[in-house]
């Protein structure tokens, strides 16, 4: 483990972003948190939270995937994707470091998406420890850590210092770039700072949310519950849960014409939109219940079935703070068979 | 082309020929611009087409895996991409990538076994590549039936091959049906799942299904009348996709994705899925 004075942090941002491009936490003029690219000047934002979460990184909300030259009767190819360069995300949440093996499991499963692996293969992630994890946290339900070893680099904030440790290959490349503003120090040194978030985290209201009930051998058991009714009612099919959602991975590819040549582009898109499904020929998911239902059940069920039990939910508490009718993920596992102390 | 970004980067196709098969159907025959065939495939696989600027769709490869020099497809005029494709003209490139999804067992669960082909409309065009390569692949099979339902005689797809080829092999039996009357038509009048009532077959064989929702429902409840089991039973599934490799999320049905894990499910499978395609 190495240790950085905290009044050296801009020093390492503008070290690292001398060798590659680095992006971490800002507050906007309102004061909601997005990552951006740091230069000089950019403050690191110690928000729990960035409102978009950082699986931009790797599959961008929009992104060109080639490019279509037509005339005529004629088509010509380009491939305009160009992901060769290695960048750092700094000040990324246990929580979202666990999204990305969410979204690796689906994106890197044979046949693998090579936009998406190249990214992976480039991208350098240092998360940060969650000093002051919040009530619409419940990252513990799906067994994460708050004060866990996740990503290339775990730092750990205390007081006046930032605790330092490479996980990987890439990380300890970081390390070193940055070796000039760190100091070796005992492994144990970040044990206060682990301990205090710790203490915070099982005071916090979600803390006993459990999972248990959940499971890739569900579907039965949850598909047709009356409560879907009840829980979907109100939901305007707006998306924002998915927009905001660090695990949701569906997406729709589209043709834009410029004028000059077609772009080809990949874009997020949502199963709560009446859209996703519909068909020329018919329409499976016909209202708004069956699309709401769609969502948890992939997250809850589907998914896990699919993947050795994992849960498509990271309980980064997003959709707890942006729904506009304040519907969640935690009432659904309530409702339908979650527990919770309260 | 860089490697590292396929599967969505397509292969560029030119369309040869154009048939028109029906009032609403059109055959078009797809090669690569060198002239080769774009890939390999086995029976009941998808490809994805797509002009650039209209948009891409998924469609059910028609011609037969034993064809080595081209692909063909056999497509129904009904949104924005096969609209387009309509008004096409020989000599049209495409843009092609595939194939996609879980073939019919042609080479394990089928082989030795009796086949009963049942297709309402344009069902046939998925089912069209499994009986040819059957035919290409006959000793390997018992009997095969085919009963196809139209609306008329001018609706129904691949008539003179199915007429004056298919129709003349031995052990081959081809039953079609229309559903309505017209001069030009001396067969059997009346809707498919009545006609496999009417037909009676026998059990010993194995039912692969296709068509419009209403088709597949009505006809399997005719094949359970006969004695039929829902393990003896196959159909295809289609729900709307834009990847094809099972990531974008618009074809997931429960635990399963229509474009990699099916297309082709057997009755029994589909038991175990939400009733939600």
């Amino acid at each position: 483990m190495r240790k950085s004075l905290l009044t050296s942090v801009d020093s390492i941002f503008s070290k690292i972003s001398e060798s590659m491009a680095l992006f971490l936490p800002v507050d906007d003029p309102t004061g909601r948190a997005n990552y951006t690219r740091w230069e000089e000047g950019k403050k690191w934002s110690e928000a729990l939270n960035t409102v978009k979460s950082p699986k931009d990184f790797f599959f961008p909300q929009v992104e060109d995937l080639m490019k279509f030259k037509v005339s005529g009767k004629n088509i010509e190819l380009k491939n305009t994707a160009k992901i060769d360069e290695d960048f750092v995300v700094f000040g990324v949440r246990p929580c979202d470091v666990r999204s990305f093996d969410v979204l690796d499991n689906v994106f890197l499963s044979e046949p693998r998406d090579g936009y998406y692996a190249a990214r992976r293969k480039h991208g350098i992630i240092v998360s940060v420890a969650c000093s002051k994890p919040s009530e619409t946290c419940f990252c513990h339900t799906f067994g994460i850590d708050p004060a866990g070893e996740y990503g290339d680099v775990t730092v750990w904030k205390g007081e006046n210092e930032l605790f330092w440790k490479a996980n990987t290959e890439k990380g300890e490349k970081v390390m070193e770039l940055i070796s000039e503003f760190t100091e070796s120090c005992d492994d144990n040194a970040a044990d206060d700072i682990k301990a205090k978030i710790e203490k915070i985290a099982e005071k916090l209201p979600l803390r006993n949310l459990s999972a248990e009930n959940f499971g890739g051998d569900k579907t039965d058991e949850y598909f047709d519950r009356p409560e879907w009714k009840s829980l979907s009612e109100s939901c305007l099919g707006c998306g924002t849960c998915t927009f905001v959602c660090p695990t949701c991975q569906c997406y729709d590819i589209k043709d834009f014409n410029t004028g000059k040549d077609v772009i080809r582009f990949r874009c997020w898109d949502s199963c709560m939109y009446s859209e996703f499904t519909q068909m020329s020929a018919g329409q499976p998911r016909l209202t708004q219940l069956e699309r709401f239902r769609q969502r948890f059940m992939h997250k809850l069920v589907y998914y896990p079935a699919n993947y050795d039990g994992m849960f498509s939910c990271v309980g980064c508490g997003r959709c707890l703070k942006s729904c506009p009718i304040h519907m969640n993920i935690v009432k659904v596992m309530k409702t339908l068979g979650g527990k919770a102390d309260e | 082309m860089s490697e590292i970004f396929e599967p969505l980067v397509p292969k560029l196709g030119v369309i040869t020929e154009i048939r028109a098969e029906t009032p609403d159907i059109k055959t078009f025959r797809v090669v690569t611009p060198d002239g080769e065939k774009p890939f390999e495939h086995k029976p009941g696989q998808c490809a994805m087409l797509s002009i650039p600027g209209v948009g891409e769709a998924m469609f059910s490869i028609t011609s037969s895996p034993t064809v080595k020099e081209y692909m063909e497809f056999s497509i129904k005029k009904c949104g924005c991409v096969t609209e387009w494709l309509h008004q096409a003209e020989p000599g049209q490139m495409v843009t092609i990538r595939g194939p996609y999804g879980k073939p019919f067992p042609v080479d394990t669960e089928f082989v030795g076994k009796n086949l009963l082909f049942i297709a309402g409309g344009v069902g046939l065009a998925p089912l069209h590549s499994v009986i040819n390569y059957c035919r290409a692949n006959r000793d390997k099979y018992g009997r095969i039936d085919v009963v196809v339902g139209s609306r008329t005689k001018s609706d129904t797809l691949d008539y003179d091959e199915m007429v004056n080829e298919w129709a003349k092999e031995d052990n081959f039996g081809l039953h079609l049906t229309t559903d309505r009357s017209t001069p030009d038509w001396d067969g059997h009048v009346g809707f498919l799942p009545a006609f496999l009532t009417e037909i009676g077959f026998d059990t010993d064989r194995i039912a692969i299904l296709c068509g419009p929702p209403i088709a597949i429902k009505l006809s399997l409840a005719a094949l359970y009348e006969l004695g039929f089991d829902k393990t003896q039973v196959y159909t295809t599934l289609e729900m709307r996709m834009k990847c094809g490799i099972g990531k974008c999320g618009r074809c997931n049905v429960g635990t399963k994705y229509v474009c990699k894990d099916g297309p082709v499910f057997r009755f029994d499978e589909l038991d175990e899925l939400p009733d939600e395609y």
